[in-house]
């Protein structure tokens, strides 16, 4: 057993109201700057919908993500037998998405309202790249463009998520009363088994051993750009006017220091949760080549319980402090994706092994049960388990999405959502009955004191019952030098400060 | 006038390539970079990108063989239809490698993001590379046999140069053009450093295929090792 630890955030998607105010926070702290206009390391995107950038689930596109042939796991950018073929395609990459994928990053030309003559006409501002500095003709894509776009055959009916649906199904997603979409919010994965970091030719990424996060070493990154087509969720981006590629850094000098990642504390719908998780890293290959229908409980598997005292011991031996155990085993993470198993991966078929988990929306089941319904369905009734198994359509969705297409995995986290429903309206109402509030508990696997703790965590989680974070032991850092911390103030980003010399900077 | 270019440039810009090779990488790694345009376009890209390196890279190879072995060269040259075969294939490298050249320079003049982004180290070295592979091929076309008078004259003189006993004699009969040739490739190397062409001397990749997928780094664990996921 070779026990490390992992930071892990999960979000609660009925809670989202894709606001994002989280994306703001990250591009205000990390991602305004020059040729990382047009990256957003947290992104939160309208499901159904294209996704950003468009269409990025769909690996018969961009090939990101892993895949098991012969009993072997590979990148499913190889496509031949070696690594070869992947430096053969180093001088041009067929799978690299380009900036037309995301958006062309652009400003407006606000002066031209303070500096345009006296006129007939009321004066514009027109939209201008900041790429190029021309002026653009049309904006064709943006940040969020998609977004509330829930019913719509131009983006929505692009969601690849759909597969698996028939045509007829997918005509009843843009009917009015049946329309459903709901909001999935998106940091990288920070993945157990990271295809980016498999891919990089310079070996500039890399998974630190202490707590999980994957960092681009900067001065390392020689913009071979493979961790862009490699990551099934293209959470690289390539900073086109560096010529480095850039991540999300998991907040790193915030979790460090035991605060929460910008998005996360931002975060107005309290959706986010962050803790540690312990993990057994001799396991990892097995789990990524598990057969879909089983990842995610093969997932949940390779979570070690942290209350178990031989595991306790492991870490230790392992060399993880005390203040690491003891956040584990009060870590929301732990206690959403294992223990009470209701929170899931975001597409474990990519077979990188995530470690961000979602807690599937009931807001899709219950719009739907309400629509077949003549609008008269109580949500909150026993009536729900009759009448979920029947909703097809968002189930199918939800699984393409959250658990590899095993749709038992989203089922069970869905009644269990509804019975810890069921169950505290009974408590505070009082008109479901106690033994049939406490059946439907039971029947979903739960005890009326997990009812009670999700309820506590999900409804009204305090600052620090959501976020968990140990603080790193940076007096045994080596790889920060807290000498140079004073000159780095200031500087552009990450990387040195730009030195002007021989007509350019450097 | 030949021993200026011949005898004592080489020297400054070998000189000038090391110690700015040593400055940049130990002053500011940050910029080493291959600095790829594929992200702001990639149609045109792919038609020169390919033909450009590979046809680049062969030519190369070639010529560095050629300064270990040049017997092994002249051996093989020695029957007519083996140093045909060897003499085409080399121009046709230099063609695609020059085809390669072409479409990246038309892009760089065309695409508007591509020129905007387009430094005045871009276009030095452009034009120093297009110099290379123009006179490369018109000295492959003109003046038979190259690859036979590369192993018996220039080579000595590179070794000359190499064993610190610069001898001018080798090179100064040659024509023009083969003379613009070698000089302009000691400037390509002066500029390396400088530039984005800094990318083709790093030795990363070449690591990659023997490293293991997975690569950790731990902070704590002294000394400091590269902790890995044991599987390929």
């Amino acid at each position: 057993m070779d026990i490390r630890a992992q930071l892990s955030m999960s979000f609660h998607m009925d809670k989202c109201i894709g606001c994002h105010t989280c994306s703001v926070s990250c591009k205000n702290v990390w991602t305004s700057r020059r040729g990382a206009e047009y990256m957003w390391w947290n992104n939160v995107e309208t499901k159904p919908g294209a996704g950003y950038p468009l269409t990025w689930e769909d690996q018969e596109r961009y090939r990101g993500g892993w895949e098991v042939s012969g009993g072997s796991l590979r990148l499913k950018l190889l496509k031949g037998p070696g690594k070869i073929r992947t430096l053969a395609n180093i001088f041009f990459q067929p799978n690299l998405p380009t900036v037309d994928d995301y958006y062309e990053p652009f400003t407006y030309d606000y002066q031209n309202l303070f500096n345009a003559p006296a006129g007939d006409d009321q004066p514009v501002a027109r939209p201008k790249s900041l790429i190029t500095g021309e002026f653009m003709e049309k904006i064709v894509l943006g940040p969020n463009w998609d977004d509330d776009m829930g019913g719509s055959p131009l983006y929505a009916s692009n969601d690849p998520n759909l597969k698996g649906l028939s045509e007829s199904q997918k005509e009843m997603l843009t009917k009015f009363h049946k329309l459903f979409f709901f909001y999935l919010p998106r940091i990288c994965n920070h993945c157990l088994n990271p295809a980016c970091v498999a891919s990089c030719p310079s070996g500039a990424i890399y998974k630190r051993g202490e707590d999980g996060i994957v960092l681009i070493d900067q001065d390392t990154c020689r913009a071979w750009r493979f961790c862009v087509s490699a990551c099934p969720y293209k959470k690289p981006y390539y900073n086109w006017a560096n010529g480095k590629s850039e991540k999300c850094i998991f907040c790193y000098p915030r979790t460090e220091t035991g605060q929460p990642n910008a998005c996360a504390h931002a975060c107005t719908g309290r959706i986010r949760f962050v803790g540690a998780l312990f993990y057994d890293a001799d396991r990892i290959e097995d789990v990524a080549k598990t057969p879909d229908d089983r990842l995610v409980e093969a997932m949940r598997e390779i979570v070690l319980d942290p209350n178990d005292q031989r595991v306790v011991e492991e870490a230790r031996k392992a060399g993880i402090d005390e203040n690491w155990i003891r956040a584990a085993q009060q870590s929301p993470a732990y206690n959403l994706f294992k223990k009470w198993r209701i929170a899931m991966p975001n597409h474990p078929e990519f077979r990188t092994v995530p470690m961000n988990f979602y807690i599937p929306p009931l807001s899709p089941i219950l719009h739907n049960a309400k629509a077949e319904n003549g609008g008269t369905f109580d949500p909150e009734s026993t009536e729900f388990f009759n009448e979920i198994d029947k909703m097809r359509i968002p189930i199918r969705f939800l699984a393409n999405m959250l658990s590899a297409g095993n749709e038992q995995v989203v089922l069970e986290s869905l009644k269990k959502q509804m019975a810890v429903r069921i169950y505290i309206r009974q408590k505070r109402v009082g008109d479901i009955g106690d033994s049939k509030a406490k059946s439907v508990l039971s029947s979903v696997g739960l005890t009326p004191q997990d009812a009670e703790d999700i309820y506590r965590l999900t409804s009204l989680g305090t600052f620090q019952e959501r976020f968990v974070i140990p603080e790193t032991h940076r007096e045994h850092m080596t790889t920060v030098d807290p000498r140079t911390m004073y000159e780095k103030r200031g500087s552009v980003g990450f990387g040195q400060k730009k030195k002007e010399f021989l007509g350019r900077t450097w | 006038m030949d021993k200026v270019l011949f005898g004592a440039m080489p020297y400054v810009l070998i000189f000038t390539a090391i110690v700015g090779a040593i400055w940049r990488y130990r002053g500011n790694k940050y910029t080493w970079s291959s600095q790829s345009s594929q992200f702001l376009e990639n149609k045109t890209l792919f038609f020169g990108s390919f033909p450009w390196h590979y046809g680049i890279i062969t030519i190369l190879l070639g010529h560095i063989f050629g300064i270990f072995f040049p017997s092994a060269i002249l051996a093989w040259n020695g029957v007519p239809v083996r140093l045909y075969i060897l003499e085409l294939t080399a121009l046709s490298f230099g063609f695609l490698a020059l085809f390669g050249l072409l479409a990246l320079i038309y892009r760089r003049l065309t695409n508007s993001r591509v020129k905007a982004l387009t430094s005045s180290w871009d276009v030095l070295i452009l034009i120093v590379l297009l110099i290379q592979v123009v006179t490369g091929v018109l000295n492959a076309t003109m003046y038979r046999w190259g690859s036979n008078w590369y192993a018996g004259a220039a080579v000595p003189w590179i070794w000359s140069i190499l064993k610190l006993n610069p001898n001018v004699d080798y090179v100064a009969s040659l024509p023009l053009i083969t003379k613009v040739h070698i000089f302009n490739a000691l400037i390509f190397i002066g500029f390396i450093p400088f530039s984005r062409l800094a990318h083709f001397v790093v030795l990363n990749p070449y690591k990659y295929l023997v490293r293991p997928y997975q690569v950790v780094r731990w902070y704590k664990r002294t000394p400091q090792t590269e902790n890995i996921v044991q599987y390929k």
